[in-house]
This record gives C-alpha cells, structure tokens and sequence, in this order.
C-alpha cells in the first residue's frame, strides 16, 4: 500500500532557502540544492520548491536552482510561486519539475487547473489553497495570504478537483508557523469532500504533530512543514523512525 | 552507451540526470537509426497510450526498436513506455499496443476508499525469484509510482508486484524486453540502483 509521505518545503527567494513566521519576517537558511540533497538522503518522500521571488531575474536563478536540484535528486519534485499560465507550467517542468502547484494563479484565472490538467495530466496539477477561518467559515485567502477572497474553502476546493487537480496542498493561516501542530479540524472538513490526495501544511511544531495528523486523520495522505526541517527541530529521519513505532505506513531509507 | 528515445512524449530530464548520476552515459535520441548502435534501450513514457503509440509509429522508433529487441538488445519500459509493450490498451477505447510482451492494460479495479491514480511510494515484491534488474534491492524496497492503468493477464512475465487494492503489475520482463511500471528515476537510491542494474544486463544474459 502506498506511504504516508513527508514532504519539506523549500520557500526560495533569490537563490537562498528562506522561511518566515505567518508569512512575514523571512530568514535566510542555506543553499536550496544542498538542503534538497540532504533530505532526499534522509528520506523526504518528496519535495516542494516554492519560489517568492518578485523579479524576473530571480525567476531565472530560481529555475537554475531547479533544474540544479532536479540533476541531483531523484525524488518528486513539485514547484510553486507564481505559476500562472500554461507557459509557466512549461517551463518549469522543463526544468525538471513533476508535479506545479497553483495558488493565486488559479484564484485570477479560475479556468487554469481545467487546462493545465487537459495538457499535463491531473497527477501534475496540485492545487495549493491558503485558508483562514473568518466569522466562523473557512475563506481562501491570496497573495501570500494577505488578501481575503471571500471564496468559501470548501466550494474553491471542490471546484479545483472537478476541474482536474490531482492533489490539495491545504495550508491553514490559522496554525502556520504557530508550530502546535496542524489545523485538525480544517483538514478534517476538507479530507471528507475530496477524492485526491490532501497534505497537510501549516503548524507541524514536532514529530508528534505528524503522529497526531495521521492517527487522526487517515485521510489525509502527507504532511509538509518548512522551518522545523531547516533548522533542524525536526530530523525527517527520527520522524519516519517514530512513524514506523507507531505503525503508521511509511518508506524507510538505508542511510 | 545507453539510448534513451524521444518521440515526443514526456520530459526526459530526470531521466538523464539519474543515469548520469550512476555514470553511464545516456543520449536522449530522436533519431531511430541511433537504434541500432545502442547497448541498450530505454523506452519512456507519459500520458495516453494511444496517443503515445502513435508517435512511436509515426517517428520511425516502432520499427527500429522492434529491431533491436530482435537483436537481442536489452530494452526497458518506463510506465507509459512499460504499458506500450504489450498487445493492447482499454484506456479511451481500445488501442494496439507492440505486442512484445503478452498482456493488457486495464484500469485499476479499486474500491471506492482507494484513490486513482495510484500515485505514491510502494513496496515491491518479487515472489521470490529475483530478476537481475532487481539484483541490489531487497524485498519490499519502495519505489514511486504514478500510473491509473496497469498490466493484467500477463503473470508468466511478472518480475515484481505491488499491493494496492489486489496485486499490481510493477515490473514485466520476456527475455531481453523489460519493463517497469514505477518511475526508477524518481525513486531515490534504489531506483538509481535499478537503472544501474539495467546498464549491467548484457546482450543474451536475461
């Protein structure tokens, strides 16, 4: 059967892996290739690279970094930030990408799932939400999380599937970066109405925050954290260890 | 060397890099005449069959490769380029496939708790006799698949299975034609170890 997957998320802006609290206050960590080898090593069943970069010319050292990274590692690799059309898609799974996840590009051009997945496939398309409880309800918020859309989640979340998103990427505002764990009851509402694969995003603090997700959860397929990775709070090796004692399906590798 | 074919279906990047990772020199080629002077084929592969069957047809690379697997050059499927090699395809209708390997493609028959495409990591299983390709795994290795369809009704040429809602098809191998359903070139060290183990079947061995 297949593993519960662990995937670290590499935010990189101008050629360094970044990460900040609530999406503000970034700080430099290290060579994004060099991190990414490191957690191929250890087990990482995946990896996200997400680009924040603003500039065209950090556009262009953000694919290098890729293409660098994909010459390197021989896990999935899934790349995000700023995808916005067909073209993007292109280019970046010429540079090795696997699977390109859309966020505020979907939300400005809600027929791109639809299209991408027409011409890529529905295994390529992941649909990457950023969502906040206002009044009560789950919202999807853009850019970077700053900007109520007043799209209902749960609707926004459906509509990508019909239209051909083969994986959610659900990352709550509410825990992120709070580091006490992930957004249990977000995720439960979002896991009971699709049919793809969820991960998990926002608020791992510890191992047994990923213990707690999957042994309440069962739906939901792979948790994804940043900082606890790159500065070392949570090893992704001890992490499947502890998985492995608490009978949750995972891939071990021999260091 | 190494030949890897382009006929115009999927990236081919990750696919050089993990040979280049092992260091064996691996040229991606459009061309079927590089065929014939090849060590050895990789076929790959995404997207649909009958689209994908069509362009090998169309790029010439049908009749060149059904040369070199009759020349006894060791050839390897990957997923889409696995599932072409056997005698036909239900997905969107029914397709022909090379009829190399006897066997179909069908849909994965899933309950409805089990996701399609069966995407992920899983664990092989060889059913204990192990073909060379796998000589530097171990039982219950993982390697990472991506596919809704698999091959049925083919079990002499079952080399590895995994498990998902029944038995699963992962690898098939009839002589010097081989195949593997996973993405060896994105499953860590042991797909690398895989394609290595490919690269050292010679000509007449399997």
């Amino acid at each position: 059967m297949i593993t519960k997957r662990i995937i670290p998320c590499l935010d990189v802006r101008d050629g360094q892996v970044v990460k900040g609290t609530n999406f503000v206050g970034l700080r430099e960590i290290a060579s994004p290739v060099e991190l990414a080898k490191r957690y191929s090593d250890s087990g990482a069943d995946e990896l996200v690279f997400y680009d924040i970069t603003a500039s065209s010319d950090g556009r262009n050292i953000f694919t290098d970094i890729l293409a660098e990274a994909a010459r390197n590692v021989f896990i999935p690799l899934t790349v995000g930030g700023g995808i916005r059309t067909l073209a993007d898609f292109d280019h970046v799974l010429k540079c090795g990408a696997d699977k390109v996840s859309v966020n505020s590009g979907a939300i400005a051009d809600p027929t791109l799932v639809g299209r991408a997945a027409k011409v890529y496939g529905d295994q390529c398309v992941v649909l990457s939400v950023d969502v906040k409880r206002v009044n009560g309800v789950f919202r999807i918020f853009a850019k970077g999380g700053r900007v109520d859309t007043g799209l209902d989640a749960i609707e926004w979340i459906r509509r990508g599937v019909d239209s051909g998103a083969g994986e959610i990427v659900l990352n709550s505002i509410d825990t992120d970066g709070v580091k006490k764990g992930f957004d249990l009851e977000m995720l439960r509402a979002v896991s009971e109405v699709v049919s793809v694969p969820v991960i998990a995003s926002g608020g791992a603090g510890c191992i047994g925050d990923f213990i707690t997700l999957f042994k309440t959860l069962p739906k939901v397929d792979a948790g994804l954290a940043a900082s606890i990775f790159h500065f070392g709070e949570v090893s992704v090796s001890e992490l499947k260890k502890e998985m492995k004692r608490n009978a949750i399906l995972t891939r071990m590798v021999k260091e | 060397m190494t030949v890897i074919i382009d006929y115009g279906v999927g990236n081919l990047f990750s696919l050089r890099s993990s040979f280049a990772a092992i260091g064996e020199e691996a040229t991606v080629t459009a061309d079927p005449a590089a065929l014939s002077r090849a060590d050895r084929i990789v076929l790959p592969g995404v997207g649909a069959f009958a689209d994908a069957m069509a362009k090998l047809r169309a790029s010439g690379m049908e009749e060149a490769l059904r040369a070199a697997a009759a020349k006894g050059t060791p050839i390897l499927g990957i997923c889409l380029g696995m599932q072409l090699l056997f005698d036909k395809s239900y997905e969107y209708g029914e397709h022909e496939g090379l009829g190399m390997i006897s066997g179909e493609v069908r849909e994965i028959p899933v309950s409805a708790d089990l996701k399609l495409p069966h995407m992920g990591w899983n664990a092989l299983s060889f059913g204990g006799r192990k073909h060379p390709l796998f000589r530097y795994l171990e039982e219950g290795d993982y390697v990472y698949f991506v596919h809704s369809y698999a091959a049925v009704g083919c079990d002499p040429f079952v080399i590895a299975r995994a498990e998902y809602g029944g038995p699963v098809t992962a690898a098939v191998a009839k002589g010097n034609v081989m195949g593997c359903q996973f993405h060896p070139e994105k499953s860590g060290n042991v797909g690398l170890r895989i394609l290595k183990a490919f690269c050292e079947i010679k000509e007449g061995e399997v």
